[in-house]
C-alpha cells in the first residue's frame, strides 16, 4: 500500500509540476508580458519601453529559471535601480529590503503577487477559495445522495417504468449545461417573467447562504452532475443486476429488497465512485459557469478576473489549486477503488 | 467404470412419490421479431434419490429446463405449456413469497462459470451462512458452525480461513466446491447442476465429479445432473434423458439408454464420440450430418427427420412424434416412429476406412528448448520481478504426415510452446529446427512468407477465431494475400473457393457474415485459412474441444482428411485423451512447463505410465459401460506456473511419491528416462516399480 | 402592424422550418422503408428513444443546411426600434422582408430568430469536425498504446492523463486568448494534430496494401496530396488553391476542442485494443504475419467501432456544450457570431428583464444535445442487441 502510494504520490508530483510548469509557460509568453508592462506602467510606452520594463521587473530571465524562482527553488531576481534603489522578486516585499531572504516561491509559501487585487495573491485566494468549498460542499450533499438513488432506483429494474421515467431525467439533465439550466432557472424561477422564488445573483450568499439565495447555483451545478452519475450508476447496476451471482442469491431464495442491498448495491457502487471523483474536473467548469452567472465571488470567479485581467501570479495560484484538487480526487478515487473492490490487492 | 451408482433408488412396491415430475412442458422465450419455443412437450420424472442425466448439445434446451424448474427464465422467457410438479406440488402456479421458501431450501442450482456464480465483494462464510439464516431463521453462529461443517463435507482444507476469503483468493476447483457447499446449506431435497465441471480442467473435474457423486448418497439428495458429455453422466447418473432440438427425445436407465438404445439421434452420438476401441484408419467416427435445426426452424414432423439415416418420407414427416414405450424395459421411451423397425445393432454405415499415411521425414525438430518470461507480481507494478518457465527442456521431433497430440491441462505451457513455434515470441535457449533450418530465434516478421505459410495455427474457439467484420471469403483471400499466394485477385477468388471445397463448405459461404455461420462452419472457415498457404506444419489448439460432439467428430475427420492429402503434420493440443488415443500416432504429455512423457499412442496410453498420466487417463470419463476405470483423484490444484514446486513438478499431486526413496523427488528435477525405443518419461520411479503398474483402463467383455 | 399572438407566432415558426420538416420526412420515410438493409443505422429504426435522438439531430442537420431558406432576417442587421422587442414584434413600416420578428429582438435590434437558426449552421459546422479529428487522433494514439504497452502505453497514457487533468475552462482561457494566437502555438498545435488523420489514412492504405504496391501507391499518393492540400489550407491557411481557409481565431476554437477530445477518446481506444487485442483472430492475424498496423486498423478497429460510434455522438453533444461554454466566457469565436454560446453570454446581462435572447438559444442547444444523447442511446441499446 505504501509502495503503491509513494508511486502515485510521484506521478502526481511530476503530472502537477508539468502542469504548472505549463501554465506558467502559456501566461509568460511575450506579449502576455508587453501587455502586463503596458497595463502596470502606461498603455503609451514604446516597444524600448516595454522591453527595459520587463527587463527590469525580472519578467527577461530564462522561462525556466523564472519558473524556478516561482516554485522557490532559484533565488528571487535582484535588480539596482537607476536611482541606485535595490529592487528584486523577494526584496520588494521584505520589510528591510537588505535583509530579504534569496528565495521566494511557493515552497517558501509565497504565491506572488495579485496585480488584479493589489494584494498577495496567498491572502486573497484563501478567502476566495473558502466561499467555493461552501458552494461545493451543499453541491455534493445535494448530488451524491440523489444521483445514487436515482441510478440504483432505475438500474434495479431494467426497462421498468421507473426507470424510464428516471432515465429520461438523467438524460436531459446531462444534455443541459449550466449555462443552459442557469438561465432556464434564472428566468423560470427567479424573474418577474416566471415565479419569482429564488434570487437571480448569489452576491448576498457570500455574507450568509440561504436557501433563496442558494439555492439556485448549488442545483445548476448539482443537475448537471445528478444526471451523469445516476447513468453511470444505472449502467453500473443494471450489468449487477445481470450476473450469475445476483442469480445466485435469488435462486438461493432471497427476497427482491435482500439481493439489491445484500448483493447487487456494493458492487454497483464501485464503478461509479470513481466517477463521482473523476467528475471534479468538470464540477470546476461548472463553478466556473455559476459563480460567473449568479456573481458569486468564489473560486471560479476569481480563475475568470484573473484570466480576463492578465493577473499571471493570481491566475497561476488558481491552475495549481485546481491541478492540485483534480489530482487529489484521482488519488481518492484510486484509494477508494481498492477498497470498495475486494478483488484488488495492492502489493 | 467406476462402480455401478448403487444409489439408494425407490424401491418398487414402496413407490414412493415422484420429487420431481415435468410433464409436457413447453417453454418458450418471446424476441421482437418472434417468439422461439426453446422447449416442447418435455417430461420427465426423478424420484426420491435418484440422479438424472440431461444430455444434448449446447442450444437444445437443457439449460431451459434448469431454470423452468427454479422458475427462473427471465423477463422474456414464460412456460406456454405443461406442469412441473415437485413434491406433489405445481411449481408453474407458485407465487413469489412460495416460490423464495423452496428456491435454495428445497432445489438448489449450480451452474456453469463457478467464479461467476459467487458475489465478488462479499466473503465466502456470508454468502454460505445467508442460505440457513434466511430459510431457517438461525442466528449467525449457528449458521457458521454449520458452514464451517458443509466446507469440511466438500473437502477444502482448512475451512476456517475459506470462510473468510473473498472468492477471488480461490481457485476455480475450490470456488466449484464452495458453490456446491452453498447449494448443500439447507440440504435440499433436489440439486439441479447444469455443466457444473465445463469451465474446469480434466484432474479437477475428476474430483468435483466424485465429490458431487459422494455428498448425493451422503444427503440422499435427487439430483438433475446436465452435460453434454455422455461420460460423466455415466459416472454420475442413474436415469438419463436425451435432448435434442428442445425435445426429449430417448429416456431410460442409463444402462438401457447407453446399452440398448433406441432412438438414432442417441445411436448417433455414440458413434461420433471417440471411445476405446475406435480408431482412424479401421474404426472412424461417423460424424452427424447435417446441422442442428434452430428452434424456429424446426422442420415438420421428426426433429432429427433431415439428419437420420432412417427417415421415412410420409411417416416421418407427417406430424408430430410422440414419446413411445419400449416395451420390456424400466421406464425406457423414445420419440422414434420407427424403433421397433430399425435393426439396431447393424453397424454404422459410413466408415469409409481410409488408408494408414505412411511417415515421412522429420520436418520439425525442437532440441531443448526453454521459454521463460519475466513477469513483475503485483498489480500497481510493485514486488520483485518472477521469472516464469513456461517451457522446460522441451525436446521432439515430428515427421512429415504424422499426428502428434500434445496433451496437458491449462497452465502446462502448450499455448506457449505454439507461440514459440509460430514466431509471435522468441525462444530462451534451445532450438527450433524446420527442414533443417533454425527458426527459434527469428521472429514471425523476418520470416519469409513461404516459412509462415508452412507452419500455420487453428484456434480453439470458434466464436473467436474469425474477424466478426469481414466476410469469409475477404478473410480467405487475405491469407492468400499475404502468402503470396496467386497473381492476380481473380486466380486468389479462385484458390479461395477451392479452399472451401476443401473444408467442405458450399461457395456462397464466401460472402458470409462469421456471424451467420454455425460454429462447426467457422472453425472450418479457420481451417481453410490456415490451409492457405499450403502449410506443411499445422499447430490446432484444441480445435474441437468448443464444439458440440456431433460436430467434433465431423470436424476432426476433416482435419484427418486433408492431413492425408496433403501430408501435413499434425501437432494436435487437446486435453482431452480420448480424442487424442483416437487420432494420433505420438503423445506428448506436458505438465507445468516440463515434458513428462513422450511416446508412440500406444506406449503412452499402456503402462508403465507417468503418474500424471496414468491420471490423467482415469480422470477422462468414457462413455462406455464395458469400460472398467480405475479411479484415481488427483488431490489439490494445479501449481501455478509462477512458483512451482522444488524438484519434480509433479510432487505436490503425486500418489506414487513414497515409491521413490529419500524424498528425491522433491529435492531434484527427474532426468528424461528412455523405457523403450521411442518412449520416454521424467520420473524417478525405480524400474521395479514401473514395471508393475497396472492398466488404468480395461474393457470387459462383452 | 399587429404584433403575432402565440399562435401566429409558433405558425410563423413551423412554416419557416418547412423545408426541414420536408426533409425528416422523407429521411424517415426512405429509412424505415429499408431499415433492414442499413446494418447499424437501421436499427436505429428499431427503438423509439433512437428515433426521438436522431429526429431532434436531423432537425438541427436540416436547419443549419437550409438555413439560408429559414431566417427570417440578416442575423447581424439591426433594425432601429426592436431593440429588446417582444416575441412576434412587427418590424417598423415601410420595412421590406419578413413584417415580424418571430422570437422578438435582442439588445442590440437583432432578430433573434435568424440568430438562432444561422446559429445552428456555426454550431454543426465546427463540432462534428472537430470531434472528428479528436476520433483520429484518439484513435491513431489509443491503438498502439492498447496493442504494443510498454514504454509507449506509458508515455502516452501519461500525457492523455496530463491534459484531462487541465480543468478545460483554465485551458481555453489560456489557449484562446488573442496574445496566444499572436505567438502562432495554435499553428504549432495545429500542425501536429492535423498531421495525424493523414498518417492515419497513409497507415491504413499501406497495411491493407502492402501485397498490392501499385494500389498503395496509388492510395497513398492521393492522400497525400488531397491530405496536405487540406492541411496547408486548415493549418497555415495558406492554401495554394486559396479554396480552404479557417481564420485564426476559428483556428485555435477548433484545436482546443480536438485537444480536449483527444485524450478521452485514446484511453476509450486503448481499453478496447487491450481488451479485443486478446482474441483468436487476432492472433490468427499474427501467425500469418500481418503487421502490427494491419492488425491495429483492419483486425481490431472495426470490432471496436460499436461503442466508438456510440461515444461519437455522445462526444458531439459534449463539444457543442464546450463551444457554448467558449462563447459563454466572450472566448474565441468573434463576438458579432450568432453562436448559441455567445449569444446565451450576451442575454444573460438583462436576463430578468428580457429572458428571450437568452432563452432560446439555450433551448436550441439544450435540444440538439438531447438529441445526440437520445441516439446514442438508442444505438447503444441496439448495437448490444443480439
Ligand atoms: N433469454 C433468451 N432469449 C431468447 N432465446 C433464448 C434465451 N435463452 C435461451 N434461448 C434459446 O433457447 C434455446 C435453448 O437454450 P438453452 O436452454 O440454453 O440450451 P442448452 O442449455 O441446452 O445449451 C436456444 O436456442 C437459445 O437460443
Ligand atoms: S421418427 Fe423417423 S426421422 Fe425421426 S428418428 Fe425415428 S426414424 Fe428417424
Ligand atoms: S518423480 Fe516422483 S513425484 Fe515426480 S512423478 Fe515420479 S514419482 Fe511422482
Ligand atoms: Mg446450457
Amino acid at each position: 500500500m505504501l509502495k503503491f502510494l509513494l508511486r502515485r504520490g510521484g506521478t502526481m508530483l511530476l503530472t502537477a509540476l508539468c502542469l504548472t510548469f505549463v501554465v506558467f509557460f502559456l501566461t509568460n509568453l511575450p506579449p502576455n508580458l508587453e501587455k502586463l508592462a503596458k497595463s502596470e506602467a502606461s498603455v503609451r510606452m514604446s516597444d524600448a519601453d516595454v522591453a527595459s520594463w520587463i527587463e527590469r521587473n525580472g519578467y527577461g530571465r530564462p522561462i525556466l529559471v523564472r519558473y524556478g524562482e516561482w516554485l522557490g527553488v532559484v533565488p528571487g531576481w535582484t535588480n539596482t535601480e537607476a536611482d541606485g534603489r535595490l529592487r528584486g522578486r523577494c526584496v520588494d516585499r521584505a520589510p528591510v529590503p537588505a535583509e530579504a531572504p534569496a528565495y521566494c516561491g511557493l515552497l517558501q509559501g509565497y504565491w506572488g503577487f495579485s496585480t488584479f487585487f493589489k494584494a498577495p495573491v496567498g491572502d486573497k485566494l484563501g478567502y476566495h477559495l473558502g466561499l467555493t468549498g461552501i458552494l461545493m460542499f451543499w453541491v455534493m450533499m445535494l448530488m451524491v445522495p440523489a444521483s445514487l438513488l436515482i441510478g440504483v432506483l432505475a438500474g434495479m429494474r431494467e426497462g421498468s417504468r421507473t426507470d424510464r421515467v428516471l432515465s429520461t431525467f438523467s438524460i436531459t439533465t446531462t444534455a443541459t449545461p449550466e449555462y443552459v439550466s442557469g438561465v432556464v432557472f434564472i428566468v423560470f424561477l427567479a424573474s418577474p417573467a416566471g415565479f419569482q422564488l429564488f434570487k437571480g445573483s448569489a452576491a448576498s450568499a457570500m455574507d450568509g447562504p440561504t436557501f433563496e439565495n442558494f439555492f439556485l447555483p448549488v442545483l445548476t451545478i448539482a443537475l448537471y452532475g445528478i444526471g451523469y452519475i445516476a447513468r453511470m450508476t444505472r449502467a453500473s447496476m443494471t450489468e449487477v443486476m445481470t450476473a450469475q451471482y445476483i442469480r445466485t442469491a435469488r435462486l438461493k431464495g432471497l427476497s427482491f429488497g435482500a439481493i439489491v442491498l445484500r448483493h447487487a448495491l456494493r458492487n454497483a457502487l464501485i464503478a461509479p465512485f470513481t466517477v463521482i471523483m473523476l467528475q471534479f474536473p468538470w464540477l470546476l467548469n461548472g463553478v466556473v459557469i455559476v459563480e460567473t452567472l449568479f456573481n458569486y465571488k468564489g473560486f471560479g470567479w476569481t480563475l475568470v478576473q484573473a484570466a480576463g485581467n492578465n493577473d499571471i501570479e493570481l491566475l497561476l495560484a488558481c491552475s495549481v489549486v485546481a491541478v492540485f484538487v483534480v489530482l487529489v480526487t484521482q488519488l481518492i478515487s484510486d484509494v477508494g477503488y481498492v477498497f470498495l473492490n475486494p478483488r484488488i490487492r495492492i502489493a | 467404470m467406476t462402480d455401478p451408482a448403487p444409489h439408494p433408488a425407490a424401491e418398487p412396491g414402496t413407490a414412493a412419490a415422484p420429487i420431481l415430475e415435468i410433464e409436457n412442458l413447453s417453454i418458450s422465450f418471446f424476441t421482437r421479431l418472434r417468439e422461439i419455443p426453446a422447449v416442447m412437450d418435455f417430461s420427465c420424472t426423478v424420484m426420491p434419490g435418484e440422479a438424472m442425466g440431461l444430455v444434448g448439445e449446447s442450444g437444445c434446451g437443457k439449460s431451459t429446463v434448469a431454470l423452468a424448474v427454479m422458475r427462473d427464465l427471465g423477463k422474456n422467457g414464460r412456460i406456454v405449456g405443461g406442469r412441473i410438479r415437485f413434491k406433489g406440488r405445481d411449481l408453474t402456479t407458485l407465487g413469489d413469497t412460495e416460490l423464495r421458501d423452496i428456491r435454495g431450501k428445497e432445489i438448489a442450482m449450480i451452474y456453469q462459470e463457478p467464479m461467476a456464480s459467487l458475489n465478488p465483494a462479499m466473503k465466502v462464510g456470508r454468502q454460505l451462512m445467508e442460505v440457513p439464516m434466511i430459510h431457517e431463521g438461525i442466528g449467525a453462529a449457528e449458521a457458521r458452525a454449520r458452514a464451517l461443517e458443509v466446507v469440511s463435507d466438500v473437502r477444502l482444507p482448512d475451512p476456517a480461513r475459506i470462510l473468510n476469503a473473498y472468492p477471488h483468493q480461490l481457485s476455480g476447483g475450490q470456488q466449484q466446491r464452495i458453490v456446491i457447499a452453498m447449494a448443500l446449506m439447507s440440504k435440499p431435497a433436489l440439486l439441479i447442476l447444469d455443466e457444473p465441471t465445463t469451465a474446469l480442467d480434466v484432474t479437477v473435474e475428476a474430483a468435483v465429479v466424485d465429490l458431487v457423486k459422494d455428498l448425493g448418497r451422503k444427503y440422499g439428495t435427487s439430483m438433475l445432473f446436465i452435460s453434454h458429455n455422455l461420460g460423466l453422466v455415466l459416472e454420475v447418473c442413474d436415469r438419463i434423458c436425451v435432448m435434442y432440438s428442445g425435445e426429449a427425445v430417448e429416456t431410460g436407465a442409463v444402462s438401457d439408454v447407453f446399452d440398448r438404445m433406441r432412438h438414432p439421434y442417441t445411436q448417433a452420438l455414440f458413434r461420433s464420440i471417440p471411445l476405446p476401441g475406435a480408431d482412424k484408419t479401421t474404426r472412424p467416427l461417423v460424424a452427424i450430418p447435417g446441422n442442428f435445426p434452430l428452434p424456429h426452424e424446426r422442420p415438420q414432423g421428426c426433429n432429427f427427420g433431415p439428419r437420420c439415416d432412417h427417415f421415412v418420407a410420409g411417416r416421418c414427416d407427417a406430424a408430430d412424434v410422440p414419446m413411445f414405450e419400449v416395451p420390456g424395459q424400466d421406464r425406457h421411451a423414445t420419440r422414434c416412429l420407427r424403433f421397433a423397425e430399425i435393426d439396431w445393432s447393424a453397424p454404422a454405415k459410413a466408415a469409409r476406412a481410409g488408408e494408414k499415411v505412411p511417415v515421412g521425414d522429420v520436418v520439425l525438430r525442437m532440441d531443448d528448448l526453454r521459454k521463460y518470461y519475466e513477469v513483475s507480481g503485483g498489480l500497481f507494478g510493485g514486488g520483485a520481478r518472477k521469472v516464469v518457465k513456461a517451457n522446460e527442456t522441451l525436446s521432439f521431433e515430428a515427421r512429415e504426415g504424422e499426428t502428434l497430440a500434445i496433451v496437458g491441462e491449462s497452465g502446462c505451457g502448450k499455448s506457449t510452446f505454439a507461440k514459440v513455434l509460430m514466431g509471435l515470441e522468441t525462444a530462451t535457449s534451445g532450438r527450433i529446427l524446420l527442414y533443417n533450418q533454425e527458426i527459434q530465434d527469428t521472429p514471425i516478421e523476418k520470416r519469409s512468407p513461404e516459412t509462415v505459410g508452412s507452419v500455420q495455427m487453428v484456434f480453439q474457439n470458434p466464436f473467436d477465431t474469425l474477424n466478426p467484420s469481414m466476410t469469409v471469403g475477404r478473410q480467405i483471400i487475405r491469407a492468400l494475400e499475404v502468402f503470396g499466394e496467386g497473381r492476380t485477385d481473380a486466380e486468389r477468388e479462385a484458390r479461395m473457393l477451392e479452399l472451401l471445397d476443401l473444408v467442405k463448405l458450399p461457395r456462397e459461404f464466401a460472402t458470409r457474415m462469421p456471424r451467420q455461420l454455425s460454429g462447426g462452419q467457422k472453425q472450418r472457415v479457420g481451417i481453410a485459412r490456415a490451409f492457405a498457404g499450403g502449410a506443411k506444419i499445422v499447430v490446432a489448439d484444441e480445435p474441437v474441444s468448443a464444439l458440440d460432439v456431433s460436430v467434433q467428430a465431423a470436424v476432426t475427420d476433416l482435419l484427418m482428411e486433408i492431413q492425408r492429402k496433403n501430408r501435413t503434420t499434425l501437432l494436435f493440443i487437446s486435453h482431452d485423451l480420448s480424442i487424442v488415443r483416437y487420432l494420433s500416432d505420438r503423445v506428448m504429455v506436458m505438465y507445468l512447463g516440463h515434458v513428462v512423457e513422450i511416446g508412440s499412442t500406444d506406449q503412452v496410453f499402456s503402462p508403465p505410465y507417468h503418474p500424471y498420466t496414468e491420471a490423467l487417463l482415469s480422470a477422462v470419463p468414457i462413455a462406455d459401460t464395458h469400460v472398467r476405470k480405475k479411479r484415481i483423484v488427483l488431490e489439490g490444484e494445479i501449481p501455478s506456473a509462477m512458483n512451482p514446486p522444488p524438484g519434480c513438478p509433479f510432487q505436490t499431486r503425486c500418489r506414487w511419491k513414497h515409491e521413490v526413496a529419500g524424498g528425491l523427488c522433491e529435492r531434484e528435477v527427474p532426468p528424461m528416462r528412455t523405457l523403450a525405443p521411442g518412449h520416454q518419461i521424467k520420473c524417478h520411479l525405480p524400474a521395479a516399480v514401473l514395471a508393475g503398474m497396472e492398466p488404468v483402463i480395461t474393457i470387459a467383455a462383452e | 402592424m399587429e404584433p403575432l399572438g402565440w399562435g401566429g407566432i409558433l405558425a410563423g415558426i413551423a412554416l419557416r422550418f418547412l423545408p426541414v420538416w420536408i426533409g425528416l420526412a422523407a429521411t424517415f420515410a426512405i429509412s424505415i422503408a429499408f431499415k433492414r438493409r442499413l446494418g447499424l443505422y437501421g436499427k436505429i429504426f428499431d427503438s423509439t428513444v433512437g428515433m426521438i435522438g436522431l429526429g431532434m439531430v436531423l432537425f438541427w442537420v436540416f436547419t443549419a443546411l437550409f438555413a439560408g431558406m429559414i431566417a427570417t432576417h440578416d442575423p447581424l442587421a439591426v433594425v432601429s426600434g426592436m431593440k429588446n422587442a417582444k416575441l412576434g414584434s412587427p418590424l417598423p413600416e415601410g420595412f421590406a422582408g419578413y413584417p415580424h420578428y418571430l422570437l422578438g429582438g435582442d439588445n442590440l435590434a437583432r432578430d433573434v430568430f435568424s440568430r438562432m437558426v444561422m446559429g445552428a449552421r456555426e454550431v454543426l459546422k465546427i463540432a462534428p469536425a472537430a470531434t472528428l479529428f479528436a476520433f483520429m487522433v484518439g484513435i491513431t494514439l489509443g491503438l498502439p498504446a492498447g496493442y504494443f504497452g510498454g514504454t509507449l502505453d506509458m508515455v502516452l497514457s501519461f500525457l492523455a492523463n496530463l491534459v484531462l487533468a487541465f480543468p478545460v475552462i483554465l485551458l481555453f482561457y489560456l489557449l484562446v486568448t488573442p496574445e496566444i494566437v499572436e505567438t502562432g502555438i495554435p499553428v504549432i498545435m495545429a500542425a501536429v494534430l492535423f498531421l495525424l488523420p493523414i498518417l492515419f489514412l497513409v497507415l491504413l492504405w499501406n497495411s491493407r496494401y502492402r501485397v498490392a504496391p501499385m494500389q498503395r501507391n496509388v492510395l497513398v499518393a492521393v492522400t497525400l496530396v488531397v491530405g496536405f492540400w487540406l492541411y496547408a489550407g486548415l493549418a497555415f491557411d495558406a492554401d495554394p488553391l486559396g479554396l480552404i481557409s479557417m481564420p485564426a481565431n476559428l483556428l485555435i476554437v477548433f484545436v482546443s476542442v480536438v485537444f480536449v477530445n483527444a485524450p478521452t477518446v485514446f484511453r476509450i481506444v486503448r481499453g478496447l485494443t487491450l481488451d479485443i487485442k486478446t482474441r483468436d483472430y487476432v492472433a490468427a492475424a499474427q501467425t500469418r504475419g500481418e503487421g502490427p498496423w494491419y492488425i491495429m486498423l483492419w483486425e481490431i478497429l472495426p470490432n471496436a467501432r460499436g461503442p466508438l460510434i456510440v461515444d461519437f455522438c455522445l462526444r458531439i453533444g459534449y463539444t457543442t456544450i464546450l463551444l457554448g461554454t467558449l462563447g459563454f466566457f466572450g472566448l474565441g469565436v468573434s463576438p458579432e457570431s450568432p453562436d448559441w454560446g455567445s449569444t446565451i453570454n450576451e442575454g444573460r446581462r438583462l436576463l430578468s428583464v428580457f429572458p428571450h435572447p437568452a432563452l432560446v438559444p439555450a433551448l436550441a442547444l439544450m435540444s440538439l444535445v438531447l438529441g445526440l444523447n437520445l441516439l446514442a442511446d438508442g444505438l447503444r441499446e441496439e448495437s448490444l442487441r443480439d
